[in-house]
């Protein structure tokens, strides 16, 4: 487990953190969240020991970083922003250095980069140089030295940017296969990654939460949850079949499509069943019918943007 | 092998990855010939000793060795593999004295391959060998405090041109601290106990009896505090100025 509590980061009179506190359960795959420069990246480089706290503590599994940062650093795997590595090493020299500092020894040495290249499919450039790579293999160079030990925390700092489709379904694949038992912390601009790999998501601006929940339980905190959002295939005035049903709140007209418009549900309850319902009995011109989860990315801004205003 | 054995082993073969320890042993190696025989008088002197292959060494650090150290934290810290290289569990001792070490090795071989000259003055004549060695064993210690110097520079910044020139700039000072030239500008009223004092700090103080083959212990132990002094500067810096 991950107790991170009252964690404070301050550069001069910048306040880069502030008093952040979660914890983190084994098999939880964490989405950190947040604008550019909301600290998500210093709080990354904070609880893995890189950068020391001003204030609070980051415990991980029993090892505070401050005070035993060896024991801790060991259950720690780090992709760092960017994924640095040592550009003139080869891959296979890189990772073999890794795993060296990772305690492995002799014959384990060898056997244990070939496990990580192989999960990472590195094999067809083990013997080129990092620097001559293509930006995707480099990323999955790093990846490769974050699982080398097997790590119980995995800490990766926008893993799949710079990734083209395929290689980002790749590593979503991989992050997903690693994190039965493990504790996977990852921070993404990208909100669909939200959905696809993590189990928990954490929005941070101004260096503090402003949302922790399970990825529905955001989506649900956006205006267009249970919405339901209709194409029509010729003009209709939808407002006038629905005014006077109290769940039932605005029609928005949608801003491209003239003929598209949502429906927004005012409790947070399920409209679907009352709609069709009445698109049936006053025989809609409708092409199309659905119900929207609601959007993570509106939540998103709805959130980080009163942040900005408080502050 | 400990954690430091892998950094610096991992450094040194770092330097011969790149064309970067051929190219400073080659350029050592010449500089060296050239400040011996041509500039030194080697020959001409008539004497079977390595004197003037020695007295050069202190000019010829002072350009060569900071061009090993600038990069030694700059381009750590200009990668981003300072992040990778610190989050991973190991002391920062062990990182900052083993690219200390991988370095100064560097040197100490760059050093060992000078031996053609050891064998020429053998050859021409009756050197005392044991001279010879204490004079070696006393030039590898001064590159080692150029090094130092160098590794702490090249923690205060990202750009490793500027790690270059700061290095130089404060190595020389140390160089000539010791000069007469230097020693004579004080004003009268200097006390003489900070002029002595000043003038102990100064390579040249040290390096010049070592270079004529009179290897004390104290000048031995001046360089040792000397590089572990900046060594531990060099972990200061670097933990200061990591966010950054």
């Amino acid at each position: 487990m991950i107790e991170i509590s009252n964690l404070t980061k301050k550069f001069d009179q910048f306040t880069a953190i502030d008093d952040l506190s979660f914890n983190v359960k084994e098999g939880e795959v964490l989405g950190f969240l947040g604008p550019n420069g909301a600290g998500k990246s210093t709080t990354m480089k904070v609880i893995t020991g890189f950068l020391s706290a001003s204030t609070g503590t980051a415990i991980i599994d029993g090892f505070d970083i401050s005070k035993n940062p060896i024991q801790a650093k060991q259950l720690i795997g780090y992709l760092p922003e960017g994924a640095p590595c040592y550009g003139d090493m080869t891959t296979l020299g890189f990772l073999n250095f890794v795993a060296q500092i990772r305690g492995y020894r002799g014959k384990e040495i060898s056997s244990r980069v070939q496990h990580v290249v192989e999960q990472v499919q590195l094999q067809s450039v083990c013997q080129q140089t990092i620097d001559t790579l293509s930006k995707g293999f480099k990323r999955r160079v790093g990846l490769a030295q974050a699982i080398m030990h097997d790590p119980k925390v995995l800490i990766l700092d926008e893993p799949t940017d710079g990734l083209d489709p395929n290689q980002k379904y790749h590593v979503r694949e991989l992050i997903k296969n690693l994190s039965q038992d493990k504790i996977v912390i990852i921070s993404t601009h990208i909100l669909e990654e939200v959905t696809a790999v993590c189990t928990r998501a954490i929005i941070i601006a101004e260096g503090r939460i402003v949302a922790d929940g399970t990825p529905a339980e955001l989506e649900a905190q956006s205006k267009y949850h249970h919405a339901v959002s209709v194409k029509l295939t010729d003009s209709y005035d939808l407002a006038a079949d629905l005014a006077g049903i109290p769940e039932i709140g605005d029609v928005e007209q949608d801003s491209e499509e003239e003929l598209r418009y949502t429906i927004l549900a005012s409790q947070s309850k399920p409209i679907f069943t009352q709609v069709s319902e009445i698109a049936q009995s006053r025989h809609w011109p409708v092409t199309e019918f659905h119900v929207n989860r609601g959007e993570l990315e509106d939540v998103f801004r709805m959130v980080t943007q009163q942040a900005q205003g408080e502050a | 092998m400990g954690n430091l054995g892998i950094i610096f082993k991992r450094e040194l073969l770092g330097y011969f990855a790149t064309p970067l320890a051929y190219i400073f042993i080659v350029i050592f190696l010449i500089t060296n010939g050239i400040f011996t025989f041509d500039m030194g008088g080697f020959y001409l002197r008539g004497q079977a000793d390595l004197l003037p292959f020695f007295s050069f060494h202190p000019w010829l650090y002072l350009f060569m060795v900071p061009a090993i150290a600038m990069t030694l934290w700059a381009d750590e810290r200009k990668t981003g593999t300072i992040e990778l290289l610190l989050t991973l569990p190991i002391k920062l001792s062990d990182a900052v004295l083993g690219k200390f070490l991988a370095a100064w090795a560097l040197t100490g071989i760059a050093l060992l391959l000078t031996f053609p000259i050891w064998m020429t003055v053998n050859y021409l004549g009756d050197p005392d060998n044991g001279v010879i060695v204490a004079a070696y064993i006393g030039s590898w210690f001064m590159a080692g405090g150029f090094l130092a110097i160098g590794s702490c520079m090249s923690a205060c910044t990202k750009n490793s041109v500027i790690a270059f020139i700061l290095t130089v700039s404060i190595c020389f000072l140390f160089v000539i601290m010791g000069s007469p030239i230097l020693l004579d500008a004080f004003p009268k009223w200097v006390p003489q106990i900070l002029v002595d004092a000043f003038s102990a700090m100064g390579f040249l103080t040290h390096f010049d009896s070592i270079a004529k083959g009179v290897l004390d212990i104290r000048d031995i132990l001046f360089f040792t505090v000397f590089i572990a002094a900046w060594l531990l500067a060099s972990a200061i810096v670097i933990e200061m100025k990591k966010a950054n």
